[in-house]
């Protein structure tokens, strides 16, 4: 079971049974919904912005293992980046799971997210592992919903 | 606990040599089949008898007088009349020959819809439909000005049948329920339910997608008006599905799709429309696919069918009892009648984690919401992980998919 590994690794079980950031921010300055019609996943992300940094960032929502460890350390890693950066670690983590970045030949930020480099060879899953990222990418740029479809 | 039944006396090793993808491995297992009420797999004779179509008697129905055309239809027209004494219908010109259940329910909804329902007439769906058995009701319900009702579920998934009789009345134009949820299993008990419904003289239209590969089915005797299915899910190709209609109410609708076939003359100034079945089977068919299904109906025929569903039948409610008494395992849909499916959750695992650890044993089951939303809601889960059986799975089949089920809750304990 060496190929489930690569995607079930203890990281990842342990996000998803405590999710970090797990909340509403009520009073967030931008937040977007994100949705996998396919599989029903669905997720909001809040976003507080000061000064161009995300000052705090949460999620709340239901999903598979794959998508809520994949939020919760999304909120992990851009809290307290600029927006700038947090786009720059929304590129890089799409094609490091769309098979556009190798993690280890070409330069990146992204740190413990490569993680989720495993995802590549679960080609059905890959939605689950990108949609919190999206929907952040959305709520930075003020769009409402998004949708994995 | 009870004890393990005995399988009754069918050769399952036998009849699985004629499903030559049962042989496969995945991910370096055995596969595991059990995705079947969303495409079951076909037979040696239908794959060769598709070939034999393509190699030798491809060509256009209907329309050449030339040997290869003649040929082609005439295999067309003789997997109608098998469609026909396979579901009991009347005439074989009453089985119109569409691309699957969806295709035509959306030509009940559409041809009927526009001719019969009109501003504050009623539809009655029911609340464990399939979205093909819902979308289309709801787009012609915006389009005449008519009203959707719903008839109600309880905690086992069962119709809530008073509700139902409260529903119909002089604004009801017609009852669209499915003889076999796919998402719940649940067999609704149809025959009372259109005796029901004529009573009130409203038409009554089936989606028998689950139905017709998993039990017998007369629509004589169940006294259908519509009765829809897909080829794919009974052991044929794709593209191949069958809207049965009375004659008697297909004669007064108007065509679903103008072309090419279904015209006795066309002038710009008007077209008069050909008789049945060609009125519905606007432009080229899927031959190919419609032989397949006929083809499917000959292996059918060629086995015992009725110990196949009896068998598959225990293979349920073996499943049914060794998933139950794993901890942690919620069964969905918990029918005194039942057929071939089986939906479940884990607690605390998402079914989609499900669904790729078990493929990740060879095993095939469907995660998701099974186009049943309403139902998700219902039972408020997101997703449920669906095993569904057909008569080549085996006990043994069982055991994994239950070995798998453990495996899965270790991983995420
Ligand atoms: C109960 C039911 N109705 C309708 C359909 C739609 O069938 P098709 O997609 O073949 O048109 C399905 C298939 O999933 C089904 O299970």
């Amino acid at each position: 079971m060496s190929e489930l590994n690569d995607l079930y690794q203890e990281v990842i079980l342990e996000h998803n049974k405590n999710p970090r950031n797990f909340r509403e921010i009520a009073d967030a300055n931008h937040q977007a919904d994100g949705h996998n019609p396919l599989c029903g996943d669905a997720l909001r992300v809040y976003i507080d912005l000061e000064d161009g940094k995300v000052k705090d960032v949460a999620f709340k929502g239901s999903g598979c293992a794959i998508s809520k460890a994949s939020a919760s350390m999304m909120t992990q890693a851009v809290k307290g980046k600029s927006k700038e950066e947090a786009e720059v670690l929304f590129e890089e983590f799409q094609k490091m799971v769309t098979g556009n970045l190798d993690i280890e030949t070409d330069e990146n930020h992204l740190g413990k997210l490569k993680i989720f480099a495993g995802v590549l060879e679960f080609p059905a899953r890959v939605k689950c592992a990108s949609l919190s990222w999206h929907t952040l990418h959305a709520a930075l740029n003020e769009e409402e919903t998004v949708s994995t479809e | 606990m009870t004890a393990v039944k005995q399988m009754s006396n069918f050769d399952v090793n036998k009849i699985r040599e004629d499903f030559p993808v049962l042989t496969q491995t995945v991910n370096g297992k055995p596969l595991v089949y059990l995705d079947n009420a969303a495409s079951s797999q076909v037979s040696n004779l239908v794959i060769e008898r598709g070939s034999k179509y393509l190699a030798e008697e491809h060509s256009n129905v209907h329309r050449g007088v030339h040997y290869l055309s003649q040929l082609a239809t005439n295999e067309y027209e003789k997997a109608r009349e098998n469609v026909r004494k396979f579901i009991n219908a009347k005439e074989s010109k009453e089985c119109i020959f569409v691309r699957g259940c969806t295709e035509g329910i959306n030509l009940v909804a559409n041809s009927y819809g526009r001719k019969f329902i009109n501003e504050g007439d009623e539809i009655i769906i029911s609340a464990m439909e399939h979205h093909s058995n819902i979308v289309p009701w709801q787009m012609i319900a915006e389009e005449r000005g008519a009203k959707i009702r719903v008839i109600p579920i309880n905690e086992n998934g069962e119709l809530v049948l008073d509700e139902y009789e409260n529903l119909l009345n002089e604004r009801t134009k017609i009852v669209a329920v499915a003889h076999v949820s796919n998402s719940l299993g649940t067999v609704n008990p149809i025959k009372e339910m259109i005796a029901t419904a004529h009573k009130f003289g409203v038409p009554v239209c089936i989606d028998g997608a689950q139905a017709v590969p998993h039990l017998r089915v007369d629509v004589q005797d169940l006294d259908a008006d519509f009765y829809a299915f897909s080829g794919h899910k009974m052991f044929a190709p794709t593209g191949s599905g069958v809207i049965y209609g009375k004659k008697e109410w297909l004669d007064k609708m108007p065509p679903y799709q103008g072309g090419g076939s279904m015209i006795r003359v066309v002038t710009f100034e008007k077209t008069t429309y050909a008789g049945l079945p060609e009125k519905f089977e606007a432009g080229t068919p899927a031959i190919a696919s419609q032989i397949g299904l006929g083809a499917a109906i000959d292996y059918l025929n060629s086995i015992d069918l009725d110990a196949a569903f009896a068998y598959e039948h225990e293979l349920l409610e073996y499943a049914t009892e060794k998933l139950s008494n794993i901890e942690g395992v919620k069964i969905i849909g918990t029918a005194k009648e039942k057929a071939s499916v089986l939906s479940f959750t884990i607690e605390n695992v998402h079914p989609h984690d499900i669904g790729t650890i078990l493929d990740q044993q060879g095993i095939a089951v469907r995660a998701g919401h099974h186009c049943a939303q309403p139902v998700m809601k219902f039972f408020d889960v997101p997703a449920t992980a669906r095993a569904s059986f057909a008569f080549y799975n085996t006990k043994e089949e069982v055991d994994k998919l239950a070995e798998a089920v453990q495996k899965v809750i270790e991983v995420f304990a």
